[in-house]
């Protein structure tokens, strides 16, 4: 509910100033969120470059990286995230209070980035917990982590405290070590693999070079192609109506 | 003999994977007795991301950008010697003299910068809670404005090749960096100054993880570690790969072998480096920046097929070591083994040995003095 | 080629020869500049390259393993010495990949005992004799050994078995 702009001005000229509740307190949050020292590989350094003098995270209210989970609000996962790291990762992150907020930094932590063909490497820790931002780049410069940073204010003042709140209540499944990765997978409740659709070969206009038909497959043929992105769109925002849903049900309710 | 007062119990402790020291993901289980180590293991694997095992399925070229992915603080230094395990898998790839001192140039770059990022970090871990890490940052950003303007990346450069480096460094880079390598030795006196007679880092740090000479050769531990301890070891020196034996530089040695010894020789060995950037800044020629059989080997990295059988082990001073690339070929644009020896890895192996019997506080200490990355150690 | 990269032939053919002369029973095959030892003869080498002032090898730069299947496994080891500094030397053993067992020179160079979990882990070679042999980088519970050829790995976008 927003306030009528006409009457806010109107009562600014007397010394009064009108909002709502969630604005207030929104704009608080979103000016003071609370890192959790998080590290893993080569983008925790441009982290720290971020939270060092030049750029200075802390003009953006992220003064202090908090040791402990318990006393953060966001999770930058900065680096690549290994099977072996993964269970830990989630456990970090069930223990964080709500409301919490997960940047993906880098494209290791988004989808695996340059060693995804690994037997170590987890192609993204969007498979076990929810991202709210994807910041692209190997690594991200400090610039981009600050506009990741902003853009996530943007959408904490966007959403309904009580919402967000009540959002990603319980925990997610921590993976257990099996013997060639971990089990399971990938959290079905938070993410899927994505599934191409079958690629329809149409008709092309004949060509002089040959009449038969032509190749079909992904891809292939001369066929009007559709480029079909599932799943979180690589990118500084969360894609709208894929992941950033509304209130999710605990992964655990009935999906 | 007095009796204890209290019974007590050996606790295990998990320093890791997350913590506030900020060398990466890293586990230690420690065994206390209190506060004093019985036991230490490190756990390390977290970030193992198959690099070896990438470096089978692509050429020799693209893997460089890789290898800046291995010490993810000394990118170009790393180049350098995957180029010049390259080189000698080729049989010699000859190297123009403008190249060698770009080379040499950016390599000691690299060293300030992690030198100085290191002794920010090993503060921050003492407990000087982020200044002298801020003063290390300001000025590992300067010089990451020459990489960008050399490579176009801060940190994961890409620039060395086999046979020279990329492309040649722009139109003001070396003045820039020479008015910057001018200001090192102030900013070098300012830190000095704050650091090397502070009270507390020394009640703090000597004597403390002290490493024996016999221990540091027998357990292959190079690097500052190694000299710290008193071994007259530098790759530079020993192998004079480049065109380092042209440079008048010092080694300098510890002589204790405990935490205090191994900052100190990261700072003499700052001031080094800072004298051999002014030296080849100084006489850098112009010239190609690569070879022509670099150049094909570039632009047509396939054509490259070292002969079946031929294996190479190439070496260089890193800031953190010997970082050595060990290349074995079967005849195809692939390598067929492609093993990185990590000196941080290589270097962990006592930390068992300088912990025992120090308090949580000081294993904090030593592990920053070690100086470990852990894109390395699990490549 | 700078000098000190590699030791050169006659040098290589002199270290032979010397070994050979120094431990009865013992040959080595030089093959380019690596010189080949055979598995059993592994700790007496190792021992007798470190021990002796001529060479004085007190540091192993360098120990890990190349696979070729279907029958052999080799384990490489760079030798250098930091007194005398000259290095490395190259020396290759051939196990048989269905049983690669080889003793552990961790006894002789403490630098060995990560390599040596390092290549357990990753290819499987058992070195007997190690303090300490469990996997470093992976997990406990993984099975299988990453680098080898014929290691597939998982594909983590299959449906889950246990979902």
């Amino acid at each position: 509910m927003m306030v009528d702009e006409g009457l806010k001005s109107e009562l600014r000229k007397q010394g009064v100033y009108v909002t709502t509740w969630d604005q207030l307190v929104n704009w608080g949050r979103s000016n003071s969120i609370w890192p959790l020292q998080f590290g893993l590989a080569c983008c925790a350094i441009e982290m720290i470059a971020t939270a060092a003098s030049r750029y200075d995270i802390a003009r953006f209210g992220s003064e202090i990286f908090r040791a402990s989970p318990r006393q953060a609000d966001l999770m930058i996962v900065a680096g690549t995230v290994t099977k072996k790291m993964a269970p830990q990762v989630v456990r970090l992150y069930n223990q964080m209070a709500e409301p919490k907020y997960v940047i993906s930094m880098g494209a290791c932590a988004t989808s695996g980035g340059p060693f995804h063909k690994g037997y170590n490497v987890l192609k993204g820790i969007d498979r076990y917990i929810p991202v709210d931002v994807y910041i692209p780049g190997c690594p991200p410069t400090p610039e981009a982590l600050l506009d990741g940073l902003m853009r996530l204010q943007e959408r904490i003042k966007a959403r309904p405290f009580k919402a967000a709140m009540d959002e990603k209540q319980g925990e997610y499944a921590v993976p257990a070590y099996g013997d060639r990765g971990l089990l399971p997978r990938y959290n079905p409740g938070v993410w899927r693999p994505p599934t191409l659709p079958p690629v329809v070969a149409t008709a092309t206009p004949t060509s002089s070079a040959s009449s038969s038909t032509p190749p079909s497959g992904p891809g292939l043929g001369r066929g009007p192609r559709r480029l079909y992105f599932s799943g979180p769109v690589g990118g500084m925002f969360a894609p709208h109506g894929a992941s950033w849903r509304g209130p999710r049900a605990c992964p655990w309710g009935s999906t | 003999m007095t009796e204890p007062l209290l019974d007590t119990q050996l606790l295990e402790v998990n320093l890791g994977p997350q913590h506030p020291s900020t060398h990466g993901v890293f586990r230690m289980q420690a065994l206390l007795d209190g506060e004093t180590i019985v036991k230490l293991k490190p756990v390390m694997g977290y970030l193992h991301r198959n690099h070896e095992q990438l470096g089978e399925g692509m050429t020799y070229i693209a893997s460089f950008p890789f290898t800046d992915r291995l010490d993810y603080f000394c990118a170009m230094t790393n180049n350098l010697g995957l180029a010049l395990a390259i080189e000698q898998l080729a049989g010699g790839i000859e190297v123009p003299e403008r190249a060698q001192y770009i080379r040499v140039i950016m390599s000691e770059l690299t060293r300030l910068v992690n030198h100085t990022a290191v002794i920010g970090f090993l503060l921050n871990d003492m407990g000087a809670f982020g200044t002298p890490l801020l003063y290390a940052f300001r000025e590992r950003e300067k010089i990451l404005d020459l990489f960008e303007m050399a490579s176009g990346s801060r940190m994961m450069c890409n620039y060395i090749r086999p046979g020279g480096v990329r492309e040649d460094v722009p139109e003001g880079f070396l003045e820039r960096a020479s008015r910057i390598v001018a200001e090192y030795p102030r900013f070098l006196d300012e830190f000095e100054a704050l650091l090397t007679q502070n009270e507390i880092i020394r009640q703090r740090a000597q004597h403390v993880g002290v490493l024996s000479k016999e221990l540091a050769i027998n357990a292959s531990i190079t690097g500052p570690m190694l000299r710290a301890s008193g071994v007259d070891y530098d790759i530079r020196k020993v192998d004079g790969y480049g065109i380092y034996p042209r440079f008048a530089f010092r080694i300098p040695l510890g002589t204790v072998g405990d935490v205090y010894d191994r900052y100190y020789v990261r700072i003499l060995e700052m001031r080094e480096s800072v004298a051999i950037l002014q030296q080849a800044l100084k006489e850098i020629p112009p010239g190609p920046s690569i070879s022509p059989k670099g150049l094909q080997l570039v632009k047509s990295p396939r054509t490259f097929r070292p002969p079946k059988g031929a294996e190479a082990y190439g070496r260089i001073e890193s800031p953190k070591g010997e970082l050595g690339f060990f290349l074995a070929s079967d005849g195809s644009p692939q390598p067929y083994r492609y093993h990185v020896r990590a000196p941080s890895f290589i270097n962990l192996t006592v930390l068992e040995d300088l912990c025992l019997g120090h308090k949580v506080a000081d294993v904090i200490i030593i592990l920053g003095s070690i100086d470990i990355v852990m894109g390395e150690v699990d490549r | 080629m700078p000098v000190g990269l590699h030791l050169m032939r006659p040098a290589l053919e002199g270290l032979k020869s010397a070994v050979e002369g120094g431990l009865p029973g013992v040959t080595l095959q030089l093959e380019g500049s690596v010189l080949m030892v055979e598995a059993k003869d592994v700790p007496r080498v190792c021992r007798f390259l470190k021990d002796t002032p001529a060479y004085e090898m007190d540091y192993l730069a360098n120990l890990t393993a190349i696979d070729y299947p279907p029958d052999t496994l080799e384990v490489v080891y760079h030798l250098c010495s930091m007194r005398q500094k000259h290095g490395p030397v190259a020396l290759r053993v051939k196990l048989p990949r269905a049983n690669p067992v080889i003793a552990s020179v961790t006894p002789i160079w403490r630098g060995a005992e990560f390599q040596e979990r390092e290549v357990y882990d990753l290819f499987g070679v058992i070195f007997e004799g190690h303090p300490d042999l469990r996997r470093i980088l992976m997990w406990e519970g993984f099975k299988g050994h990453p680098m080898r050829k014929d290691y597939v790995p998982e594909d983590q976008d299959a449906p889950d078995e246990r979902a």
